[in-house]
């Protein structure tokens, strides 16, 4: 048994975890702290990867990234070789995919946030970004926490989209969920079967971690 | 210093419109019934909330100014804030809540020993007691060198006893100290044991009438005279003179 999609699944929602909540962190203190003109908009946008066919938003990607869209021939040009059908391919489709997975667990934890203590900062003489750091990443860090098993658990299950903009590429792109559909498609049950008690097994403690970070965060 | 506001702001149920100063080494006390536009007032001089027009000027240096479109964010005015309940930093201890603005360590031991809170600072916010609290936020306000200080209620959450022991604490910081303060309470009997200067605020205007019902607690050469009083504070002011 091949076990190299169900690693290479992990790899890629450990990658894309990383560096969506570098990317969400921040956008979830400006939406949640610091709303601007025009915010409705930036959150409808965030949102769109809840309510768009994963294969619909993998589409737009896939014409975005390949040869002939703006990022893909940025790519091309930047570093000499193509973005879709790479594994930096799909994490990139794979964080902007898992967006809202991110965005709004991290907002629910700023929005309880003791206001005062960013009123505290300010009149103490910290800068936004210097209370985001001093402040705000020290006292959510259970709620990031959180939001990094749901983006991790939301990449291990992901199918549509990385179908869509990385194909599948034995120990590039092709992840844990493409293989299973394959075996199946392919009538090879045995394997499906063996990959599938993997994924579910790794599903479940990743739930299993989720619920025991909630039941310590509520008792705390 | 002298610090010099004139506020108008239009609220829910009234305008604010406050004229007064204060200067360096005095306590102006902020008093009234609940409702009545003083926290907005004193946020305001923070910088957390903005004025809809007026100017405060604190030294030479303006704060804001509708006129010329100034107004300084709040980490830029240099003040120290004292809210009602202490809002530390619950994941820092005593002493980094109090080094928050300050690397002074010097100066952080010497407000540590002033507050009596020396012992305390290896200890989180959540594990010591709230009149503990409230002095290691006087510290924290106070670490940071401010040329303004606002305190919002600091005494009013605690005990008589602790209440006692930190207002004459924070009358000895308050002989060291040559800045302007301004304080919030609803006690006037800790106004007149702390401040030079009282002013009543009602319905968001300076109400002098309010305090000549108190006149045996509030001695009438402390009351500031209202600049901005409708005609019906008038007639009650005119049948008090």
């Amino acid at each position: 048994m091949d076990y190299t999609p169900l690693f290479l699944s992990l790899q890629l929602a450990g990658v894309t975890t990383f560096f969506l909540l570098l990317f969400a962190a921040p956008l979830a203190y400006i939406l949640v702290f610091h709303p601007m003109r025009g915010i409705t908009f930036i959150e409808s946008l965030v949102g769109l990867p809840l309510v768009l066919p994963p294969t619909v938003f993998g589409f737009f990607l896939l014409i975005l990234m390949g040869p002939d869209g703006v990022v893909g021939r940025l790519h091309q040009t930047a570093l000499g070789t193509p973005l879709i059908f790479t594994f930096g391919g799909i994490v990139i489709a794979a964080m902007l995919h898992g967006i809202p997975y991110a965005v709004q667990p991290l907002k629910t934890t700023f929005s309880k946030l003791d206001r005062r203590l960013l009123e505290s900062a300010a009149v103490l003489g910290c800068s936004r970004t210097s209370s985001f750091f001093r402040v705000v990443l020290p006292n959510s860090l259970p709620g990031i926490a959180s939001a990094a098993i749901l983006c991790f658990a939301h990449t291990m299950g992901e199918f549509g989209v990385i179908l869509m903009v990385g194909g599948s590429i034995p120990g590039e792109t092709r992840v844990a969920s493409i293989a299973v559909y394959e075996y199946v498609e392919a009538m090879r049950y045995s394997e499906a079967w063996q990959l599938s008690i993997a994924l579910l097994v790794v599903s479940y403690l990743i739930l299993l971690a989720v619920n025991l970070l909630e039941r310590k965060n509520n008792a705390a | 210093m002298l610090l010099e506001a004139n506020i108008h702001k239009t609220l829910a149920h009234f305008t604010l419109n406050i004229q007064f100063s204060c200067p360096a080494g005095n306590l102006l006390c902020l008093t009234g019934p609940s409702g009545s536009g003083k926290t907005t007032l004193i946020r305001i001089l923070a910088g957390l909330d903005s004025p809809d027009s007026g100017s405060i000027r604190l030294g030479q240096k303006l704060l804001y100014d509708s006129n010329k479109s100034i107004c300084l964010e709040p980490r830029k005015r240099k003040l120290g804030y004292v809210f009602q309940e202490a809002s530390l930093f619950p994941h820092l201890r005593v002493r980094e809540n109090v080094a928050f603005a300050c690397n002074n360590s010097t100066r952080i031991d010497g407000l540590l020993d002033l507050l009596g809170i020396s012992h305390l600072g290896d200890k989180k916010p959540a594990h010591i007691s709230g009149g503990e609290r409230q002095r290691v936020a006087f510290a924290q306000a106070l670490a940071a060198n401010p040329e303004l200080l606002l305190l919002d209620e600091p005494f009013s959450a605690l005990d008589i006893q602790t209440r006692h022991s930190l207002q004459q604490r924070f009358l000895d910081i308050k002989k060291e100290l040559q800045i302007p303060i301004v304080l919030i309470t609803h006690d006037l009997r800790e106004a007149t044991l702390l401040s030079d200067q009282v002013i009543a605020i009602e319905d968001g205007l300076i109400n002098t009438g309010w305090l000549h019902n108190c006149r045996e607690f509030v001695p009438p050469e402390r009351l500031t005279e209202p600049r901005y009083i409708s005609s019906k504070i008038h007639e009650t002011a005119d049948c008090l003179r």
